[in-house]
């Protein structure tokens, strides 16, 4: 057999139904993969003994015929995904040696469908950054490189440890976070498929905070069909979150290899700004031409507000921020820097414990939510929100689905983009809309740069219609033909 | 709004976040060009909108039970703490 | 008559509005599971919730809603159909997450009000602004360790209300009057224990001083205070501090003060001033509390009667006087008690007994109506006891002393120690005929017109019989007899 750690899930699942291969041999393959691939520092905790524990568990369960529906699957977790007894950082120093004593619901969900865990996935500080270099546990290279190029690209952020590893064959998928752009944006850079559901789909409980409004989990897989079955696996309504929609999950696997015929596909005509690089405005036709072909229709729609979302986002995403991340304060897990007093202590501990962009975004949030300040800023970008959310609300009365491109520009360099806050945040201008609107956004990946750097598009569903999301992009896969780490 | 280093410092202490004074400045800059750059909403007339704190806010806030679920487990909840004793996390003492 | 405290400058109005934290009655927390009993060991009612651990999420218990609700009703309040939590910022070590959450421009409930019963007998009624629902913080301790302070989050997350009144006190008898009457309707709810002693009851005192006609001036909040006691006299005590300072020429500054009790004095929490700005934003981990019409309905149609109602009916039914209704309606088992007594009896003589006799020997035993050693059934039994003649009101008293002591049944204590009353006319007719013997002399004296020794025959005859004897029927039958 050749390598089964290229092997899709479903592939796999194939294989370990007919018993051709066991669960244990399939996290050892990958286990050997991740130790060859350590300097992508795509994993900040491997757990070696927990995945292969875990996948002679699934073998005995498979054999018993107790098949879940990932039986056997090695996973990367995102590191903000509270994992029992495993190490959970955020990607941060202030929560040094913190091991939680819960799991997040998400990821007991995927081991009650007997996933396997291979480890945690770097990220960007707290899920903030579109790069992952703001990890304190330093950056993460994306396995892609220009055409006669060695210099290291970023794998996008925040979920950059996540795609980064499922791009390069370290795990079958990963979980993602997204609050801006996280799970869709490190897709596009790395190649690889990521869908942000709906918000309330997949529950946060267990998940470290970033912005309580915004944050959702998702899958990131090699294909869109992975992402579907795993997306089923994760989601599903939870009691421990207020915030969970009470719906039932779907099916999506069903989706794929659905016929688009007639389905309504709109182009938002402000997400086109002057400058939009050639090769992103070629892989757009590219994929409204592949849907045509299908049967679709092409409808131009309007989002009048999208030049105002990030600096929505940027307002209330810090202002969220500012108050979820009060909790590091020393006193109960993570770090603690001493001090003559309490304050003391709190101010050298959450100096110390945040780095950069992290304190950048507190701050910010502090100040646009302090007395005086809240309704110009704070009340100001709820009522953006608003507009926001009510223009796709009327796109979606004449379109089923939107096309739009994921990022600006493909991948950039390892400390590129670093000296201006704003530009950096430009990376998620055509991501954030959809998750200040709540709304499921997936990105896969249909074509390369000339350049030679995977490009991706964004398909944007109506809510808790990831399914004719899953329907579009299935086509589009086919049609792209995409390589993946054959190409590299 | 253009932050001065002393508005920065009410900030960072609000926040809990010690700020050297050789960086109260650059950081003053830097916010305050991040500022400047979100105040373009104000070119947008939002008379008549209603705030959306979340897009869940249509739902129903779910409640639950007055049952006794959780808790009593203290070892658990002390575990990751920096440091403790006898059952009580330690801060520095505070004085009142 | 107002209040009024006489300065220098001439008579000061004081103006206070207190606003009373009040633990929910509810068996677990406001968003954990955790227990809310009081007094357990450190941490060991904490969830990984309540001690803000990364990822917890809080989920709203129903029945401290429904507390809420159920005591906004019982303030005549307006219940919102739609309210908002909201978190207030801010960084202290008993408050895991940074945050409290609690309510901001959307409370449960707004509007109501408190019809205070004041000592000299008149009502007043205090305006509710608003009540709304929050968390409370857990303990710090500081004496426990040389150089640390201990931090126990039992408490934290446990559903307190917030009730706000309006600044329509203006004494510290009104204000402890206040206080009495909101912790009796909260206790006749069931919403709140209303036990101070244990932190179940906790007031923050807002106080201004001004003259006659004036408007507000500057307040001053007395944080924390633990007893109505308490209250009344950090009251008195602010008021003179800030006419003193008034009227040496200084000026009131709007700040936090601390009531300490040993020294009588209010001083200045400055290290608590700091810089505090609250920051508050609704809460993104909670929707907005929607609630039906019908929720609502079903509780107001499960109130129980409360005090106000109650005393109404006691004047009305029963006819007591507004005080004596007002007394007993105090505490719901006082109240039911009293009915149970006086159905069917004479109430009067049934307000009488309760409020004299057993509520002076619940005092002096330093029991409650809860531990009365004299039940409501046994002190009927009684009164019925007297009303058929079978005890004299004084016998009566020394059957109730009897009672206190044993906690046995009248009956049963008049029939061991045959303590019957006599009525039969032979029996206390020879006792008559044996003192008029013994006395010849007086009868004559009696006889030849010396009426006012009548008294004195009939204390011999009720002496001579142990004081059973009917002092009716001994009247009628002296009266026969002495007249020869």
């Amino acid at each position: 057999m050749s390598d089964v750690t290229h092997l899709t899930m479903t592939e796999a699942l194939a294989l370990l139904g007919k018993g051709e291969l066991t669960s244990v041999d399939l996290t050892k393959a990958h286990l050997a993969g991740m130790e060859q691939a350590r300097s992508l520092n795509a994993y900040i905790t491997e757990t070696p003994e927990k995945a292969l524990a875990m996948a002679g568990e699934s073998d005995k369960r498979r054999k018993a015929g107790q098949a879940g529906l990932l039986e056997g699957i090695p996973l990367a977790i995102k590191d903000l995904f509270c994992t029992e007894g495993v190490q959970t950082t955020a990607g941060s120093h202030i929560l040094q040696g913190f091991k939680p004593p819960y799991e997040s619901s998400v990821t007991t969900n995927l081991w009650n469908q007997g996933a396997v865990m291979l480890g945690k996935a770097n990220l960007d500080e707290f899920a903030m950054g579109s790069s992952n270099m703001t990890s304190h546990y330093g950056a993460v290279k994306n396995p892609w490189k220009r055409k006669g190029d060695e210099r290291d690209l970023v794998p996008g952020g925040s979920s950059g440890g996540s795609a980064a590893a499922v791009a390069a064959c370290l795990a079958m998928g990963a979980t993602g976070t997204d609050t801006g752009g996280s799970i869709r944006q490190p897709a596009a850079f790395c190649g690889i498929v990521g869908i942000k559901p709906t918000y309330g789909r997949c529950s946060r409980f267990g998940i470290v905070a970033f912005a309580s409004s915004l944050d959702q989990a998702g899958p990131m897989t090699r294909t869109v069909g992975d992402a579907a079955l795993m997306l089923k696996a994760m989601a599903g309504h939870d009691p421990k979150d207020s915030t969970s929609a009470p719906q039932p999950v779907p099916d999506f696997t069903k989706s794929v290899g659905a016929s688009i015929k007639g389905m309504k596909v709109g182009v938002p005509k402000e997400y086109r700004p002057d400058g939009l690089s050639a090769d992103i405005i070629g892989a757009w036709d590219k994929g409204l031409a592949w849907l045509k072909e299908a049967g679709a229709e092409i409808v131009e729609v309007s989002l009048p507000h999208t030049k105002y979302a990030l600096a929505t986002y940027y307002i209330v995403a810090p202002a969220e921020a500012s108050s979820n991340l009060a909790r590091y304060d020393g006193v109960r897990f993570g770090l603690r820097v001493p001090g003559n007093s309490l304050d003391e202590m709190y101010m050298k501990t959450r100096a110390e414990g945040f780095g950069r962009e992290v304190k950048r975004r507190i701050l910010i949030g502090t100040y646009v939510l302090s007395a005086g300040y809240y309704d110009a800023y704070y009340a100001k970008a709820q009522k953006l929100r608003t507009l926001i959310a009510s223009d796709f609300s009327q796109a979606f009365e004449t379109a089923d689905v939107l096309l739009t491109p994921t990022a600006p520009t493909p991948a950039f360099g390892l400390g590129e983009n670093l000296d201006d806050p704003i530009t950096m945040y430009l990376n998620d201008v055509f991501t954030i809309p959809t998750s200040l609107a709540g709304l499921p956004g997936l990105s896969l990946p249909v074509g390369l740069s000339s350049d030679g750097l995977p490009l991706g598009l964004q398909l944007i569903g109506r809510p808790f219609d990831e399914e004719t999301v899953f329907k579009a992009a299935h086509v589009m896969e086919t049609a792209a033909q995409f390589k993946r780490w054959e190409a590299r | 709004m253009s932050l001065d280093k002393a508005t920065v410092q009410k900030i960072a202490y609000l926040a809990r976040i010690e700020v050297k004074d050789e960086e109260l400045e650059p950081l003053a800059r830097e916010l305050s060009g991040i500022l400047h750059w979100v105040e373009q909403l104000s070119e947008v007339n939002t008379e008549g909108v209603a705030p959306m704190t979340s897009v869940a806010g249509e739902l129903a806030l779910p409640m639950r039970q007055d049952k006794v679920s959780d808790g009593g487990y203290p070892e658990k909840v002390l575990l990751n703490g920096p440091e403790t004793t006898n059952g009580f996390f330690l801060v520095p003492k505070v004085v009142e | 008559m107002a209040y009024l405290i006489e300065g220098d400058t001439g008579p000061w109005e004081i103006v206070v509005g207190l606003e009373v934290h009040a633990q929910v009655v509810s068996n677990a927390k406001l968003f954990s599971g955790a227990a809310t009993a009081f007094g357990a060991d450190p941490n060991s009612q904490v969830s990984f919730v309540d001690a803000a651990f990364p990822g917890m999420l809080p989920v709203i218990n129903e029945m401290c809603v429904e507390q809420a609700v159920r005591t906004g009703l019982g303030l005549k309040a307006q219940i919102n159909l739609e309210s908002v939590f909201a978190r207030k910022n801010y960084f202290y070590a008993d408050l895991p997450q940074g945050y409290q959450i609690s309510q901001y421009e959307k409370p449960l409930v707004g509007e109501g009000e408190v019809i205070v019963d004041l000592p000299d007998g008149r009502s007043t009624v205090v305006g509710i602004e608003r009540l709304h629902v929050e968390q409370d913080a857990g303990k710090s301790m500081h004496d426990q360790h040389p150089s640390k302070s201990c931090i126990d989050l039992n408490r934290s997350g446990v559903a307190l209300m917030e009730i706000v009144s309006r600044p329509d006190i203006r004494s510290p008898d009104e204000a402890g009057a206040y206080l009495r009457k909101l912790r009796s309707i909260l206790r006749y709810l069931g919403t709140c224990d209303g036990n101070m002693e244990e932190g179940s009851m906790r007031a923050d005192v807002n106080v201004s001083v001004r003259k006659s006609g004036e408007d507000y001036r500057t307040r001053c909040e007395i944080k924390n205070v633990n007893s109505v006691r308490f209250v009344m006299q950090s009251i008195e005590v602010e008021a003179r501090r800030q006419i003193e300072l008034y009227e040496s020429g200084g000026t009131v500054l709007q700040e936090t003060r601390l009531f300490d009790p040993g020294k009588g004095e209010t001083r200045s929490m400055r290290s608590k001033e700091h810089a505090h700005d609250y920051r508050y934003f609704p809460d993104p981990d909670l929707l907005p509390l929607k609630l039906s019409p019908d929720f609502v309905a079903k509780i107001k149609a499960s109130l129980p009667e409360l005090p106000d109602e109650k005393k109404d009916r006691f004047v009305r039914d029963y006819g007591l006087t507004p005080y004596d209704a007002g007394v007993l309606v105090v505490d719901r088992a006082s109240a039911d008690f009293f009915e149970s007594v006086a159905k069917g009896r004479d109430s009067k003589l049934a307000a009488n007994w309760v409020m004299g006799d057993l509520f002076g020997a619940l005092n002096s035993t330093g029991k409650t109506i809860d531990t009365s050693p004299v039940s409501a059934a046994h002190l009927g039994e009684l009164i019925d006891l007297i009303t058929d003649g079978t005890l004299s009101g004084r016998l009566a008293k020394d059957v109730f002393a009897l009672m206190v002591e044993s906690g046995k049944a009248p009956s049963v204590l008049v029939e061991e120690k045959g303590l019957k009353q006599v009525t039969d006319t032979g029996a206390i007719e020879a006792v008559i005929d044996q003192v008029m013997a013994a006395n010849a002399d007086k009868v004559a004296e009696y006889r030849s017109g010396k009426d006012k020794l009548f008294g004195f025959f009939v204390g011999q005859v009720m002496k001579a019989s142990g004081g059973k004897a009917n002092p009716g029927v001994v009247n009628d039958l002296l009266k026969s007899k002495l007249a020869g």
